[in-house]
């Protein structure tokens, strides 16, 4: 099965073509440039290097989320778009996993992948291999990177850290988390789209049409009307 | 003979998600406009973040409608038309990717379309356009006078130097306590009431076809609060016509004045405040007794945000052979000139 992935979610942007259990070709760049001029070409470059049509392709699977809200949707609709029009399947897999997945196969402990959501902040979940399969032990949330810290202080274990950010964050786990705190190498901290490809793989399709992004968090003015509105109907 | 050309549009560069095709850049063949106005009106205005969200959700489900209702596959489309600019860039971002992936996924033509030239073509799916012609554009976020030499070729002759006429509209609406979308509201108001409030008009520097709403605005929100302060009540439906008086005199007699300046031959109405019916009839009456200038309005639904003209351009932007490739990006501040 010719499955094609997209990560567009964070700052790396991934393409993957994946046969079965052949990685066919991958494209990754990490760099902080727009998103929407270059998914679609590095699509297309991708398939034309791998004498790929679109017709050819059987699934697609798509980052989808937590991450930038506009890269978020940038691959989402991409993804869903072409799933419909080329009638194939869709999964969407946690931008997280794809993290986890890419560093910690070998780790004997659990896996925090991460992305950093400003002021302190962190997009985050627990994940663990085993028997070579990827767990989902938290789902993924929005926390403070000490409250974080905290959380995994009570479980007794080596906890692999993985992502591009860990810089900005990697001060304060050290500090908390002393020698329980693993961080993945610099060559394991880029989301492989080819990782996001086999996750997708064996997962379920989704209802094409009602498929959105996991933006975690609502959008700022629709969490504050629901608080207000809270409010009127307490008075 | 000539093969039938089938264009299908996209557009989302506001608050409604749309997908249309046309056949042969005239004839509609499906026109699906998903409109999210109920979600923003809790907000008192279009929430952009929340706009590009709903986008996502409908964005498959408004494209398969158009081409079921055409009884269409994309074996049958020559080309994929999309809004390019200018509007909210994340709810563009949405239309213009899944305009690149149908577009990809099919090998077909993929053409950036101008969100105003497309309100302009939107007179060519009523009546075949004739040149030159001028457009009086007037929309939430746009009041522009464009001149068109022939299909394809825009000049903005004039164009608001601060607030749009629709945005004044709804200023001025919230001034009054109206809900949003303010426009609607004060065009049925003023047909209630009389203008008999003096309101300014700002006719700027001779032979200027630019036009300003801030000044009127404030003038009307200052008659507000003055009357208040002198415990006066003023009712709403005389000032709702009073301010309407002075937006439609100024965009007719300027509009008037750039027909005959510019010589031209067809008159076409264009954008969301198109639908204001104070409008309409004052161009229909002063154009009336002007049998040699054509003046075209298109009906309601076409005036409002829809495909069907963003398809429209793509038509003749087909057939001039202009297209984009795959890095085609949403352009917020898009200038309305494309000619190759
Ligand atoms: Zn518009």
């Amino acid at each position: 099965m010719k499955i094609l992935a997209i990560d567009t979610s964070n700052y790396t942007l991934g393409i993957a073509l994946v046969d079965d259990d052949k990685i066919i070709g991958e494209y990754i760049t990490n760099i902080k440039k727009n998103h929407s001029v270059r998914v679609m070409p590095a699509i297309e470059m991708l398939l034309k290097d791998c004498d790929t049509l679109p017709q050819d392709l059987e699934k697609i699977v798509v980052a989808e989320g937590p991450g930038s809200y506009t890269g978020v949707r940038i691959g989402v609709t991409i993804a869903k778009t072409l799933a419909w029009t080329l009638n194939i399947p869709l999964s969407g897999v946690s931008s997280l996993a794809v993290l986890a997945a890419s560093a910690g196969s070998y780790f004997n402990g659990v896996i925090s992948p991460l992305f950093d959501a400003r002021r302190g902040q962190i997009y985050t979940g627990l994940y663990q291999f085993q028997e070579s399969r990827l767990l989902d032990l938290t789902s993924d949330h929005l926390t403070l990177t000490v409250n974080w810290t905290q959380r995994l202080l009570e479980r007794e274990e080596p906890v692999l850290f993985v992502g591009n950010d860990l810089s900005i964050h990697k001060e304060q786990i050290k500090a908390d988390l002393g020698e329980r705190a693993f961080f993945a190498r610099l060559t394991e901290q880029n989301p492989r789209p080819a990782e996001l490809a086999i996750l997708g793989r064996d997962k379920e399709a989704v209802n094409i049409h009602n498929f959105v992004p996991n933006y975690i968090r609502l959008a700022e003015a629709e969490a504050k009307w629901i608080e207000a509105t809270k409010g009127s109907k307490s008075q | 003979m000539k093969k039938d050309q089938y264009i299908l549009g996209i557009e989302t560069s506001c608050d409604e998600t749309a997908v249309a095709i046309i056949k042969n850049g005239r004839e509609i063949i499906a026109n699906v406009v998903a409109s999210q106005i109920e979600s923003h009106k809790r907000f008192g205005g279009v929430v952009p973040e929340i706009a590009s969200r709903h986008h996502v959700e409908q964005m498959t489900i408004v494209l398969e409608e158009a081409l079921n209702k055409a009884s269409m596959t994309m074996n049958d489309i020559d080309a994929v038309a999309v809004t390019e600019g200018p509007g909210l860039v994340g709810a563009l971002l949405v239309g213009v990717n899944a305009a690149k992936a149908i577009a990809f996924a099919h090998q077909k033509p993929l053409i950036g379309v101008h969100h105003i030239a497309g309100h302009i073509y939107a007179n060519r799916l009523i009546k075949e356009m004739t040149f030159p012609a001028l457009a009086l554009v007037v929309s939430g976020g746009h009041t522009e006078l464009v001149y068109m030499k022939e299909h394809g070729d825009f000049e903005v002759i004039g164009e608001t130097r601060d607030d749009a006429a629709g945005e004044a509209y709804d200023k001025v609406a919230r001034v009054l306590n109206m809900p949003y979308p303010g426009g609607p509201h004060i065009d049925r108001l003023a047909h209630e009431g009389e203008a008999t409030i003096k309101l300014p008009r700002a006719w700027l520097e001779e032979g200027s076809f630019d036009f300003s709403f801030s000044g009127l605005k404030s003038a009307v929100i200052n008659t507000v609060h003055n009357a208040e302060q002198r415990g006066e009540t003023i009712l709403p439906e005389d000032l709702a016509a009073s301010f309407q008086e002075s937006v439609i005199e100024v965009l007719v007699t300027k509009t008037l004045k750039a027909v005959e300046a510019y010589d031209v031959k067809q008159l076409l109405l264009a954008g969301g405040v198109a639908a204001n019916k104070g409008l309409r009839k004052a161009l229909t009456e002063t154009f009336k007794n002007k049998e040699e200038i054509d003046l075209v309005i298109p009906p309601l639904h076409l005036c409002t945000d829809n495909a069907a003209m963003i398809a429209a351009v793509g038509a003749i932007m087909f057939e001039k052979g202009v297209s984009s490739d795959m890095s085609m990006n949403a352009n917020p501040g898009l200038d309305i000139q494309f000619q190759p």
